[in-house]
């Protein structure tokens, strides 16, 4: 189990620097300049290369890229080349919790709806049980993150005025404004994430159920209940999570959409003004740590699959 | 009163509405600790007619006639509650893939006591002792660290042994084992077998053992029913209908099996044709396409069930003598 566990970690560590000079290099094969959106056209030529020469733009690719790998691995990523001039990791460590929360609390609002939708639907599979939880995940798959969040704002921020329309607070202001500011954004990302949780719980849950281990369980008098939590989910959620762990993708990008709609300064807020603004800096800090969270999500992927399934373990 | 008697049970697949019948009439009776044969090939509704007993029919699968009384009680009467009730408790069954009939994310330990706690009501330690036990008795060596592991860690031998482990966790006064070797290398089939019958002998336990090879009944069973698309085709004691087959096709199925009491050198006689599709409807005896003894009788009416054999022409000692 160790032996897994850091062979893992050192797979992913491996994968953040592969992905940190992809980055690099991407960002520099991108068309646009930093210093023409700074300057627009305003800027003399000298002061342009005044500039460049600041940010060391002049130098040749691999200095840049060496100074800047260097750098990233002591956590220094740079400064904003745009406005005050911030430090990336500043930005990032300030927009970072707010994409957590709001990652965490989508995920959750999912789980809590596909894991029993999922399961109703393919114990009771061509009822109109399962019929409404199909039309549901087709519409939840349907409408787009951002339709919703705009709808979830009407009618409970504007019309109920149950909850705040836009902002954030951290968790530590309390739960509960930190919790009220946040559930119609994960809401709006988690509906749509159910939805393909609850159809791939759906159809897994439909073979695993078939299986011959289901019938001996059955065939020693077990209730219903424990033959689809016992035997059959654990079974299920092995498909099932490493879709999951690909998915989580969704909730990222759904992220950026949605935290634009509710005015939430998180990764997605910044990811988009940096490229906005072609601020290096930013952008290759944003995109590394959205590569940072696929990576621990694979990773935690991985581990999971190593706690439900033991034949994983020892291979 | 027999443990078990089941009376012109048949079972349909129903699909839209239409009801294809595949197993028809089937009437046979088990006493308390005898353990009775059900032999045929694949699709003679063998399986299927001992699902029925556990409950545990496919919900595409419906009992259109009949009744399977036991104890006095017609199962098919019981709702699905009381029926689960009744398994694991009063009857169990050891199934035919020991590669896929344990759950392969739970312990060996975990699949065991589950039906002791729920079946005896005993608490986790008390039901975890007796696993051990259960375990030492179907002959898993080193019984307390086996129960800590999982399906994966036990070969296809070891994981029947656990499953008549789990079989016989709560005591069942019946057993049902579906082709319980069939999956297993042939070194192992009598080993499980000798297993199965030493132990239903010393719990009391009546055994429905349901096969294809009509060879190894005579050693382990007291009754035979040869069943062949969906009817019982002969039924009699095992001794006899191996020594001496009056049904065509209980004739066959002997051919078509090595035994040790015959001539090496005399080759194996497949029965020509394949098993009957229950989707073909046939007129006459279901068997007389596949039957060398067939006269014209067979092609037109079906042969009745004497209470020993279903034909028109049984082969009695002398003619098989002849042939």
């Amino acid at each position: 189990m160790i032996a897994y566990i850091l062979r893992r970690l050192i797979g992913a560590v491996l994968v953040m620097l592969a992905v940190a000079t992809l980055v690099f290099f991407m960002l520099r094969l991108v068309p646009g300049d930093p210093i023409a959106a700074m300057l627009a056209d305003a800027g003399s030529e000298e002061a342009r290369e005044a500039i460049t020469r600041k940010l060391g733009l002049d130098q040749p690719l691999p200095i840049q890229f060496g100074r800047w790998f260097g750098n990233m691995l002591q956590g220094d990523l740079g400064a904003s080349i745009y406005g005050s001039n911030q430090p990336v990791t500043k930005i990032l460590l300030e927009a970072l919790p707010r994409t957590m929360s709001l990652a965490f609390l989508s995920f959750i609002i999912a789980l809590l709806i596909a894991v029993p939708a999922g399961i109703i639907s393919a114990t009771r599979k061509n009822t109109a049980a399962d019929t409404t939880v199909s039309f549901f995940a087709f519409v939840g798959l349907s409408m787009p993150d951002f339709w919703l969040a705009i709808l979830l704002i009407i009618v409970f921020a504007a019309n109920l005025q149950w909850l705040p329309a836009i902002g954030y607070q951290p968790l530590s202001a309390g739960v509960i404004p930190w919790l009220s500011h946040l559930i119609l954004p994960a809401i709006a990302i988690g509906t749509g994430f159910s939805a393909i949780i609850a159809r791939m719980i759906r159809s897994s849950m439909l073979e695993v159920l078939q299986a011959d281990y289901m019938r001996t369980a059955a065939s020693k008098g077990l209730p219903t209940r424990i033959l689809l939590l016992r035997h059959a989910f654990p079974n299920a959620l092995i498909p099932v999570i490493t879709v999951i762990g690909i998915a989580f993708a969704l909730l990222i990008s759904g992220a950026v959409v949605v935290e634009n709609v509710f005015a939430i300064k998180g990764l997605g807020r910044v990811l988009i003004q940096g490229i906005q603004n072609r601020d290096y800096p930013v952008v290759q800090g944003a995109v590394l740590v959205v590569s940072a969270f696929f990576v621990l999500s694979n990773l935690l992927v991985d581990l999971l699959y190593a706690v439900i399934d033991p034949r994983i373990r020892y291979s | 009163m027999a443990l078990l008697e089941v009376r012109d049970l048949t079972i349909a697949l129903r699909a839209d509405g239409e009801d294809t019948t595949l197993v028809q009439g089937v009437s046979y009776q088990i006493e308390p600790g005898e353990t009775l044969a059900l032999v045929g090939e694949s699709g003679s509704g063998k399986s299927l007619s001992s699902l029925a007993v556990m409950g545990l029919l496919a919900k595409e699968l419906v009992v259109t006639s009949g009744e399977i009384v036991m104890e006095g009680e017609n199962l098919l009467d019981l709702s699905d509650e009381e029926m689960r009730r009744r398994r694991g408790r009063d009857m169990a069954m050891v199934f035919q893939e020991p590669m896929t009939s344990l759950n392969p994310v739970l312990t060996i330990g975990a699949q065991i006591i589950e039906s002791i706690e729920e079946n005896l009501g005993l608490s986790r330690a008390a039901a975890r002792e007796r696993a051990i036990e259960l375990l030492k008795e179907v002959g898993v060596a080193d019984a307390e660290r086996r129960l800590k592991q999982y399906p994966h860690h036990f070969s296809g031998g070891m994981r029947q042994r656990v499953m008549i482990a789990i079989a016989l966790a709560a005591e069942p006064k019946l057993i049902i084992a579906d082709e319980p070797t069939t999956a297993l290398d042939v070194t192992i089939q009598a080993q499980i077998l000798d297993l199965m019958a030493r132990l239903c002998r010393e719990h009391g336990t009546a055994l429905v053992l349901i096969t294809h090879n009509l060879g190894i009944v005579a050693r382990y069973a007291q009754r035979v029913n040869v069943m062949y698309s969906g009817r019982i085709v002969e039924s009699g004691p095992a001794a006899e209908i191996y020594h001496n087959p009056r049904h065509p096709y209980s004739e066959g199925l002997l051919q078509s099996v090595p035994r040790l009491d015959q001539d090496r050198s005399v080759p194996l006689a497949p029965i020509k044709g394949s098993p009957a599709d229950p989707f073909m409807s046939i007129t006459g005896c279901r068997f007389h396409p596949r039957c060398d003894y067939a006269g014209p009788i067979c092609r037109q009416t079906a042969p009745d069930f004497d209470g020993s054999v279903a034909c028109h022409f049984p082969l009695d000692t002398q003619q098989k003598d002849a042939s």
